[in-house]
C-alpha cells in the first residue's frame, strides 16, 4: 500500500492498479477501521476496487497524522472483513417482457435461456464498489460463459431494476438510466430509494446471490411495494 | 417567508457545502462551484449553519420576495436590480414584501449566488440541501428552479443588520491556478508533466458543474491513461485517452478511470467555478506538504 496526496485536502490509500478479491477486502478492511477509529476531522471515504480514498480537514487534522492513522489502519489486514459475510438474496425474474435481451444473449453463447438464468443466479457475487449512478454495484465473480459485448446502440432510458450483463459484468440498474448493457431481468428490490432511511440497499464487500423468481411473484412484489 | 420564481433563468439550483459520506454508493457531492462566494453570501446575512443558497449561472433569475427578507448577492456581477434600483454586491440587502429582484447576465464572472436570512428551506436529502439534477435528488424537487416555483425560506422573525460588507473579487481572464501533482503522476512522461505546467490552456464552452473541459495541447503519456477506478474529489484533473486534461468539479462523480495528472489546491477552486468558456487557465505546481502550510 502506498498514500499519496490528491490534493490539499485528501489522501489516497493504493492498493495497486488492480481488480482482485484480496485487494479490494484490503480496501474495505481499511475503510472499517478508520470508520471504527471515528478519526476527527475525516469528511468523506470512497473505496474502489483498488483504493480508498480519504478526504480529511486540514485545519482539524494534519497530512502527517492522517498518513500515521491510515498506515496503522491497514495493518489490521483483511481479517475483519472475512468475519461476517453479508450475503443478500435478490430476488430476480428473468427473460421475457422483463429481460429482453435473455433470447438475443442465448443465440450469442449458444446456452440454453434456463442455463444462462442457472449459471447467473448459481455464483454468488462481491460487490467491489459502488459509482457511476447512486446505489450501482460494481460486481465481480461473473461466470465467462455469460459474458457478452455491450449493445451496439444503447438504450435511451433503462427502468429501474433492470438486471443486465455487460462484458464480463452483471448489476442492477439502481434508476432509470441510458445504457448500453443487455438486460435478462428484472428485480422488484430497490436498490435506491432517496426516501428510506438507507437511500442504498448495498455496501462495498457485501455478496449478492440472485434467486429466479416467476412473474406472478415480481409482481406481487412491486405491488407491495418491492421486497426492501 | 417564501420566494416566487417569476424567470429562472438557464441554470438556477439550491445549493450547500454539498452531500457527504454517501459517495461510498456513488452518491455525487453536488453543492456550490464556489465555496468562498458561498461563504460571503451566507456570512452576510447572518446565517452560520451551512444554510442552502441559490446559484445562478450566466444569466440570473427574476425573484418576487413574498414577504420582506435580507439577502446578499455574491460571485458573479450579474447587475442586479431590485424594483428597478441597482443592488450592490457583498452586503446584506433588505427587501420588502412584494418587491421584485431582477438578476441579469453576469459581467464578469461565471456564477451568482444569493442567500437570504435563514436560508432556504428545501427538505434536507442525506444531510445535504444541494441539488444534484443528474440523479434528481435533493434541492427543490431534484430539479434546476422553474417559474412559478416557490421556495420558503427558514427566516425567523427578523434580523438585525451588521454593517459587515466585503470588497468584491475580481474575476480575471486569464488564471493560475495551483495544482498538487498526483496521484498518477507516473502514466505520464517528463515532457508531459512539463506541458502541463507550462502550457495555457482555454476553458472550453463544454464545460458545466461536472467538468471543466478544457482546449490546448496534448500530454505525453507513456501508454494509456486507463486505470482501475480511483476515487475522485472536487479538482481533480484527469486525463483521458486524448491526452487533454479535464478539471472535475463540484458534481464529479465519485470514481472514475483515468489517470488524475493532479489536483487543483482547493483555495483556487473558485476562481475555477468564475472561469468562463474562452478564458485560459495556467498550472502551478505546489507540493502537497507547502499546501499543508497554507492552513
Amino acid at each position: 500500500m502506498r498514500i499519496v496526496p490528491a490534493g490539499d485536502r485528501a489522501l489516497v490509500a493504493d492498493f495497486g492498479n488492480v481488480i482482485s478479491e484480496d485487494v479490494n477486502r484490503k480496501v474495505n478492511a481499511l475503510k472499517k477501521s478508520l470508520l471504527a477509529e471515528k478519526a476527527a476531522g475525516v469528511r468523506e471515504m470512497i473505496p474502489t476496487y483498488r483504493s480508498l480514498l480519504v478526504e480529511y480537514d486540514p485545519a482539524v487534522i494534519s497530512m502527517q497524522e492522517l498518513s500515521r492513522r491510515i498506515e496503522a489502519a491497514s495493518l489490521g489486514g483483511a481479517q475483519a472483513e472475512a468475519e461476517k459475510k453479508r450475503v443478500l438474496e435478490i430476488p430476480c425474474c428473468y427473460g421475457g417482457q422483463y429481460g429482453e435481451d435473455l433470447a438475443g444473449l442465448s443465440e450469442l453463447t449458444g446456452l440454453s435461456e434456463k442455463e444462462i438464468i442457472d449459471i447467473h443466479a448459481g455464483t454468488e457475487y462481491r460487490v467491489y464498489m459502488l459509482g457511476f449512478l447512486p446505489g450501482f454495484v460494481y460486481l465481480g465473480g461473473m461466470d465467462e460463459r455469460i459474458a457478452a459485448p455491450r449493445l451496439k446502440s444503447p438504450r435511451v432510458s433503462i427502468p429501474a431494476g433492470s438486471v443486465g450483463i455487460g462484458g464480463s459484468q452483471t448489476g442492477v440498474y439502481p434508476m432509470a438510466s441510458p445504457g448500453g448493457w443487455r438486460l435478462i431481468g428484472m428485480t422488484p428490490v430497490s436498490f435506491y430509494d432517496p426516501n428510506r432511511g438507507k437511500p442504498v440497499l448495498c455496501e462495498a464487500g457485501d455478496y449478492i446471490r440472485f434467486v429466479p423468481i416467476p412473474p406472478e411473484e415480481y409482481e406481487r412484489q412491486i405491488k407491495e411495494g418491492g421486497a426492501s | 417567508m417564501s420566494v416566487l420564481v417569476k424567470t429562472p433563468g438557464p441554470l438556477t439550483t439550491v445549493q450547500d457545502e454539498g452531500r457527504f459520506f454517501y459517495q461510498s454508493s456513488g452518491i455525487r457531492p453536488s453543492g456550490v462551484m464556489d465555496g468562498a462566494a458561498y461563504e460571503a453570501a451566507n456570512a452576510l446575512v447572518g446565517n452560520v449553519k451551512g444554510e442552502a443558497v441559490l446559484e445562478m449561472t450566466f444569466l440570473g433569475a427574476t425573484l418576487e420576495f413574498q414577504s420582506a427578507a435580507w439577502f446578499a448577492l455574491t460571485g458573479a456581477d450579474m447587475q442586479a436590480k431590485l424594483d428597478g434600483v441597482p443592488v450592490e454586491r457583498y452586503r446584506a440587502v433588505r427587501a420588502e414584501a412584494g418587491q421584485t429582484l431582477a438578476v441579469g447576465m453576469a459581467a464578469t464572472g461565471c456564477r451568482g449566488y444569493l442567500a437570504v436570512w435563514g436560508g432556504f428551506d428545501v427538505p434536507l436529502v442525506m444531510g445535504s440541501r444541494s441539488t444534484d439534477v443528474s440523479a434528481k435528488l435533493g434541492g427543490f424537487e431534484g430539479r434546476a428552479l422553474k417559474a412559478g416555483d416557490v421556495l420558503p425560506t427558514l427566516a425567523a422573525d427578523d434580523w438585525t443588520p451588521t454593517d459587515l460588507c466585503y470588497e468584491p473579487p475580481v474575476y480575471e481572464s486569464e488564471i493560475t491556478v495551483r495544482v498538487v501533482p498526483g496521484p498518477q503522476e507516473e502514466y505520464f512522461t517528463a515532457a508531459g508533466v512539463d506541458t502541463f505546467f507550462s502550457a495555457a490552456y482555454e476553458i472550453s464552452p463544454n464545460s458545466d458543474r461536472m467538468g471543466l473541459r478544457l482546449d490546448g495541447p496534448e500530454i505525453e503519456r507513456i501508454s494509456g491513461t486507463d486505470i482501475v477506478s480511483d476515487g475522485i474529489v472536487f479538482g481533480s484533473i484527469q486525463v483521458p485517452s486524448g491526452g487533454v486534461p479535464i478539471i472535475l468539479m463540484a458534481d464529479h462523480q465519485t470514481a472514475g478511470g483515468y489517470a488524475k495528472i493532479g489536483t487543483v489546491l482547493s483555495f483556487d477552486l473558485p476562481k475555477l467555478a468564475q472561469a468562463r468558456p474562452g478564458d485560459v487557465v495556467r498550472f502551478e505546481k505546489i507540493s502537497a506538504e507547502d499546501a499543508q502550510k497554507l492552513y
